[in-house]
């Protein structure tokens, strides 16, 4: 399982990347993928989008899916 | 185009009136609403220098479309506009640009007040403000 992973403003620069690619077994949902990435428990506020689409944290991932995780908007 | 990010300072009255002459049927709507988002120079009790803006590319377009169609079909409306600002913005340059055209004023209104309520709460954009003391991600928009 290959996972596209993306991070976008605060919390980019929390994991000190842009991207970065997860190939592991066990991963099952975005969830997952947080922890895999970050060591840690999701927080409450962060949004994460699968393949661009806005999802939940237990929605299931595939393999090649783009993952991104990013705190509040904040535009207009 | 009817939704646009721009890199660089857009002027918001240019692009409406290109818009109106060239996607409205002469006639047919009676009704402009427009909000314009411009950037200010203070935020909670602070002096705001500049701003970077940063978006998702390719999601942030299609919420943008996806709200856009929306209020078209809820509303009924002749035609809309949402135009956002990415990169480093300095105070007084116009962020957002939100534009709704109908028959009568309500439909408007509504379309033009509703779509940037979704924007602000929906769409990945997210702000740094470079303030006199250094650097800070904007955490959240407030309510409208």
């Amino acid at each position: 399982m290959t996972i596209n992973v993306r991070f976008f403003a605060s919390l980019r620069e929390r994991i000190g990347h842009a991207t970065m690619t997860v190939e592991a077994d066990g991963i099952t949902t975005a969830r997952d993928v947080w922890k895999a990435v970050s060591g840690e428990s999701p927080d409450e506020e962060m949004l994460v989008a699968i393949n661009k689409e806005y999802a939940g944290l237990d929605r299931a991932v595939a393999d090649g899916d783009e993952v991104a995780f990013f705190p509040p908007v904040t535009g207009g | 185009m009817t939704v646009e990010i721009h890199e660089h300072p857009f002027d918001p009255w240019q692009i409406m009136s290109a818009y109106r002459s060239k996607n409205l049927v002469a006639g047919k709507s009676g009704a402009s609403a427009v909000f314009v988002g411009t950037m200010r120079d203070f935020n909670e009790g602070d002096e705001v220098q500049e701003m970077a803006l940063e978006h998702y590319p390719g999601m942030t377009e299609q919420q943008l479309k996806d709200m856009r169609d929306r209020a078209i079909s809820r509303h009924d409306l002749e035609g809309a506009l949402v135009v956002h600002r990415v990169g480093v913005v300095h105070p007084g340059e116009d962020i957002v640009l939100v534009a709704a055209f109908s028959a009568h004023r309500k439909a408007a209104l509504d379309a033009c007040r509703e779509m940037m309520e979704i924007l602000k709460s929906t769409a990945p954009f997210w702000k740094k403000e470079t303030l006199a003391q250094g650097e800070r991600w904007v955490e959240r928009n407030t309510p409208g």
